[in-house]
C-alpha cells in the first residue's frame, strides 16, 4: 500500500449483465489532499468505478482501501460513514424540499439538531468555503449551478473528506464554473481530496493536479498535470488506431442531398447544445459525426428529423433527388420530413428507448414506420410481415419468430431491426446513430455492410459513431463536434486518429483566443 | 334538520378520513395502493370474524366485557389489514410488479374474501336475512359520552360518536405533524418524491416503503371496521361498504396528500354523499326524483375533478403527487 493514499483501488472489475464490463481489472490511488481528473470518453467506465466508492454499486471482484484499511461499501451510508460525498450527474435532491430539508434528509435529529442547528452549519459551510445557499430556498426554485452547490454542502455537511464530482460543468455556465473551481480550491487546500469525472480537456488541465484515464474500462495511466499536454492526454484517451478492415466504396456521382446552415439548437436545460453548425450532406456518401458524448449530436439528428426545435436564422435544405426541388425541413412535421424520404435509426444507451416497442413483434415494429400508408380503417399486416420475415432473412436476425416481442431479442439483434425497418422505408437520407453500440464484431460488419449498400444506392448516409477506428474507416468525409461546435470537417481517407482525437477535446485556435478574451474582460 | 344533517355527514365522513389517511402515509413512500377499497373490506370483516367469536363464546351476551369486546375486534382488523398491506408491498416492492395491477387486485381480492367470510358466517348463524348482527360489539363501538345528550345541537355535531371517530381525527392530525415535524417523516416524503436521493442520503427505501405501506393500511383497515360497527350499528351485509373505497382514494387527491385538510374534506365528502336524502326536507319545493339523486351522488368525484383541475392551472409544486408515485425502485436500474 502507498502512503498517503486516500483511496487505493485494487483490481476492481464490475459488469453489468453477462456482455457488458464497465471496469475491468482497475489499480489506482487517490492521494489525500490533490484533485484528481478521472478522464475517459463516454462509456469508458469512470462513472461506474466511482459509483463503487460512493456505494451505488458493488464490484464484482477486487479490494477498495481507503486511507490504508479494506473496506465494504455496500451502501451510500457506508460511503458517508468514510467521508466519501459524490456530487452525481443527476442531482439527488427533492425538488419540493427546502435545501436544508435536503441537508437533513435521512439524518439522526440527534446529531444534527433542528432545523435552525442545520441551517447555521450550512451557513457557516458556505462563509468558510465561498458557496452561496439560501437554507429556506426550495430546490425547484434553484439554477442549476445552485443545486449543486446545495450537493456540495450536504456532502461537507456530511463530514466528506473525499468528494467525486460526476462532470460538473457540463451544465454550468463558463462564470459558473470559474466559481466553482475557485471553491474546489479552497476544499483542496483545507486538505479534502477531490475526484472530478471529466472529459473537458482544457478544465482538466486548469484545475486538477493529476490525471488518471480509462479507456474502455481499463485504467490506462495516471499523470501529473503539470507534465501532461492536450496531445498526450488525448493519445491516452482514445489510444492507438486500430485497423479495420472496413469497405469503402468511391462513389462518383455524388449530388447535393442535404444543406445545414447556422443550425443552433438549445437543450432541455435552455443550455445552448448545438452552436452554429452548417455543413453538407452528398448522396452516396457517408458523412462521419464525431465527438464526444453529449457534444451536440442528439441535437444535431433531431433537428433534421424535426424533433428538435432550432433557433431562428437556422436552415436546413433537402434537394430532392428527383425533381431537383429545395425544400425547407425547419418548420415541417416530423411526418412530412419522413415522408421526403428522411430516415432516423437513433439506438439510444438503452436501445429500446427509441423507435421500437418492446412488448410488441417484429412484425408490429415494422407496421409502427407504415401504418399512414394504410387506408381504410382495419390495419394491413400482410405487408409489415412481409417486410419482417425480408429484414429477418436478409441481415440474420435471430429470433424464434417474428411475432415474438423485440424485447426478448438479444441487443445486437434489436438492432438490427431497427436499423433495417429504416433502411426498408427506401430513404433518401439516413441517419444511424450509435448503430453498432453494444455489438459483436460479426453483426457491426453487417450495419456496415447495409450502410454502405445505401451509400452505394445514392442515399446520404450520416452515421454518429463512438468509435474513431471506425468513423476513418467507414466514412468519406468526417465532422468533428466539440462543445456543440462544429469544429472542422475532414476527409476520412487521409485523417489521422491523433487529428480527429484533438479535434474532439480542443477547439480550433480562433475559438480558443476568442475564449481567452473573454476571460480577460471578465477578469478587469 | 341541519344538525342532523351535519352529524351525519360526520359518520358518513369518517371511514372515508381514516382510508384516506392510510392512503396519503402509503402514497407518501410512492407506492400508490389501489387495494385501498379491498384493504378497507378486509378490515371490516377482520373485525366482524373477531366480534362474532368473542360474542359466541360467551354463554349470554350480556356478561360482554368491555374492553374485550373492542381490544378483539380492533386487533382483528388490524391483522386483516396489516396482512393485505404486506401482501401489496411484498408484490410491489420486493418482486416490483406493477403498482396498479397489485392495486387493483388487491380490492377484486379484499372484497371477494370480505364476501366469502361474510357469506360463511351468515351460513353458520342461520339467519332469515342475508346479514349478521352484531349489536352487542356495535354497543360498545359506538357509546358516546352521556353529557352528549344533554347539550343540544354541540353535543350532537361534536361529542355524539364513538371512540373510533376521534381516534380518526387524532390519526390523521398525528399523521400530518409526522410529515411534517419530523425526520422520520422528511424521509419518507423523500422516499415518496426521489427514492434514488434518499437511497443515497441513507434511508433504507425498501424499508419505508413497506411501514409506510403497512402502517396506512391498518389505519385505512379501520374505516371498515368504524363502517360495521358504528356506522351501520354492527350489522354485516355483504357488499354493504359500497364505494367508500374509492371515495377515500379521491378524497386523497382532494385534499392534495394533507391529512389535516382530509378532516374537513372527509366530512364535505360525507355530506356530498348523502346530501341527495335531505334535498327534499331543504328545498321542499324542489321535486327530486331518483334519477336526480344518483347525479348527485356523483358530487363528490365532480369536486376531485375540479380540485384536479385547479391544481394542475395553479401548477403549485407543493400540490403535486409524490413525484415517484406509482414507480418501483431498484438502485442499480441504469
Amino acid at each position: 500500500m502507498e502512503n498517503n493514499a486516500a483511496v487505493s483501488f485494487r483490481h476492481i472489475t464490475k459488469a453489468f449483465g453477462s456482455k457488458v464490463v464497465a471496469n475491468k481489472d482497475v489499480s489506482m490511488d487517490i492521494m489525500g489532499g490533490e484533485i484528481l481528473a478521472l478522464l475517459g470518453e463516454n462509456g469508458s467506465g469512470k462513472t461506474t468505478l466511482m459509483n463503487m466508492l460512493s456505494g451505488i454499486y458493488h464490484q464484482d471482484s477486487g479490494e477498495i482501501f481507503v486511507n490504508g484499511e479494506e473496506v465494504h461499501i455496500n451502501s451510500p451510508k457506508d460511503a458517508y460513514a468514510l467521508g466519501i460525498g459524490m456530487i452525481h450527474q443527476h442531482f439527488k435532491l427533492v425538488d419540493v424540499f427546502s435545501a436544508t430539508e435536503n441537508v437533513a434528509l435521512g439524518m439522526d435529529k440527534k446529531t444534527t439538531g433542528g432545523a435552525k442547528e442545520i441551517a447555521k452549519a450550512i451557513t457557516e459551510i458556505c462563509d468558510r468555503y465561498g458557496f452561496d445557499v439560501d437554507p429556506k430556498k426550495k430546490v425547484y426554485n434553484m439554477t442549476v449551478s445552485q443545486k449543486q452547490t446545495l450537493e456540495i454542502v450536504k456532502a461537507l455537511y456530511r463530514g466528506a473528506n473525499i468528494l467525486i464530482l460526476d462532470e460538473p460543468t457540463a451544465v454550468l455556465t463558463p462564470q459558473e464554473t470559474d466559481k466553482l473551481f475557485a471553491v474546489l480550491r479552497n476544499m483542496k487546500a483545507d486538505g479534502k481530496s477531490i475526484i472530478i469525472i471529466t472529459h473537458k480537456l482544457n478544465e482538466v488541465l486548469a484545475i486538477s493536479d493529476r490525471v488518471a484515464i480509462l479507456r474502455k474500462g481499463e485504467y490506462i495511466d495516471a499523470v501529473k498535470t503539470s507534465e501532461a499536454t492536450v496531445q498526450s492526454l488525448t493519445d491516452m484517451m482514445v489510444g492507438q488506431k486500430v485497423e479495420l478492415d472496413i469497405e469503402r466504396p468511391e462513389i462518383e456521382d455524388k449530388q447535393l442531398r442535404l444543406s445545414v446552415e447556422h443550425l443552433t439548437c438549445l437543450d432541455k436545460y435552455g443550455v445552448t447544445a448545438l452552436d452554429d453548425v452548417s455543413f453538407e450532406a452528398y448522396g452516396g456518401e457517408i458523412l462521419g459525426i464525431a465527438g464526444i458524448s453529449g457534444s451536440g449530436q442528439k441535437q444535431l439528428l433531431e433537428a433534421i428529423a424535426g424533433l428538435q426545435a432550432a433557433q431562428d436564422g437556422a436552415s436546413i435544405t433537402y434537394i430532392n433527388p428527383d425533381t431537383g426541388n429545395k425544400e425547407e425541413l425547419i418548420g415541417k412535421s416530423v411526418s412530412d420530413i419522413k415522408k421526403m424520404g428522411v430516415a432516423l435509426s437513433f439506438v439510444p444507451e438503452d436501445r429500446l428507448g427509441m423507435g421500437l416497442v418492446g412488448a410488441m413483434g417484429m412484425s408490429d415494429n415494422m407496421m409502427l414506420r407504415s401504418y399512414e400508408k394504410g387506408h381504410s380503417p382495419f390495419t394491413n399486416r400482410k405487408a409489415p410481415r412481409e417486410l419482417a420475415n425480408k429484414v429477418k432473412e436478409e441481415l440474420e436476425v435471430v429470433t424464434p419468430g417474428i411475432s415474438t416481442p423485440v424485447s426478448k431479442l438479444s441487443g445486437g439483434n434489436v438492432q438490427k431491426v431497427l436499423v433495417g425497418r429504416e433502411i426498408a422505408s427506401d430513404p433518401t437520407v439516413l441517419m444511424a446513430a450509435y448503430a453498432v453500440r453494444g455489438l459483436d464484431i460479426n453483426t457491426s460488419y453487417t450495419i456496415y455492410r447495409l450502410l454502405n449498400e445505401q451509400k452505394k444506392k445514392g442515399v446520404a448516409v450520416i452515421y454518429v459513431g463512438e468509435d474513431l477506428d471506425v468513423l476513418l474507416a467507414l466514412c468519406d468525409r468526417i465532422a468533428v463536434l466539440c462543445g456543440g461546435k462544429l469544429n472542422g470537417i475532414v476527409d476520412g481517407r487521409t485523417a489521422t486518429k491523433e487529428e480527429v482525437g484533438l479535434m474532439m477535446t480542443n477547439l480550433n485556435t480562433e475559438e480558443k483566443e476568442g475564449e481567452k478574451d473573454d476571460n480577460n474582460q471578465s477578469d478587469q | 334538520m341541519i344538525v342532523s344533517f351535519i352529524h351525519r355527514a360526520v359518520m358518513q365522513g369518517i371511514p372515508l378520513l381514516f382510508g384516506a389517511t392510510g392512503e396519503i402515509v402509503t402514497e407518501k413512500s410512492g407506492n400508490l395502493n389501489l387495494g385501498i377499497p379491498g384493504v378497507m373490506y378486509v378490515g371490516g370483516i377482520s373485525g366482524v370474524i373477531g366480534a362474532f367469536m368473542y360474542e359466541n363464546s360467551l354463554p349470554d351476551k350480556s356478561m360482554a366485557n368491555p374492553f374485550l369486546a373492542i381490544m378483539i375486534p380492533l386487533l382483528c382488523s388490524l391483522l386483516g389489514s396489516l396482512i393485505m398491506g404486506l401482501i401489496y408491498s411484498f408484490l410491489t416492492t420486493t418482486l416490483r410488479a406493477n403498482q396498479n395491477v397489485t392495486g387493483l387486485a388487491i380490492t377484486t381480492f379484499g372484497v371477494g374474501l370480505g364476501n366469502f367470510f361474510g357469506g360463511s358466517l351468515i351460513k353458520i348463524v342461520g339467519a332469515d336475512v342475508p346479514s349478521i348482527t352484531l349489536s352487542t360489539t356495535s354497543k360498545f363501538f359506538s357509546a358516546h359520552l352521556p353529557i352528549a345528550d344533554n347539550l343540544g345541537w354541540f353535543g350532537e355535531i361534536f361529542l355524539s360518536y364513538g371512540f373510533l371517530a376521534y381516534l380518526a381525527v387524532i390519526i390523521a392530525i398525528v399523521t400530518s405533524l409526522f410529515l411534517k415535524k419530523t425526520r422520520t417523516g422528511l424521509n419518507l416524503r423523500a422516499v415518496g418524491e426521489n427514492p434514488a436521493t434518499a437511497d443515497a442520503a441513507g434511508v433504507n427505501v425498501t424499508r419505508y416503503k413497506y411501514f409506510a405501506t403497512c402502517i396506512g393500511s391498518m389505519i385505512a383497515g379501520l374505516g371498515g371496521l368504524y363502517y360495521v360497527m358504528d356506522y351501520v350499528s354492527g350489522v354485516w351485509s355483504n357488499d354493504g361498504f359500497g364505494d367508500r373505497g374509492w371515495l377515500a382514494i379521491a378524497l386523497v387527491i382532494f385534499t392534495v396528500w394533507k391529512p389535516n385538510f382530509a378532516i374537513i374534506g372527509s366530512i364535505l365528502f360525507g355530506g356530498l354523499y348523502i346530501v341527495h336524502n335531505y334535498l327534499n326536507q331543504f328545498f321542499p319545493f324542489i321535486p327530486v326524483d331518483m334519477s336526480t339523486q344518483e347525479l348527485i351522488k356523483m358530487a363528490p368525484y365532480l369536486v376531485t375533478v375540479l380540485v384536479l383541475i385547479i391544481n394542475s392551472m395553479r401548477n403549485k409544486r407543493e400540490n403535486q403527487p409524490p413525484e415517484a408515485l406509482g414507480l418501483s425502485y431498484f438502485r442499480e436500474d441504469r
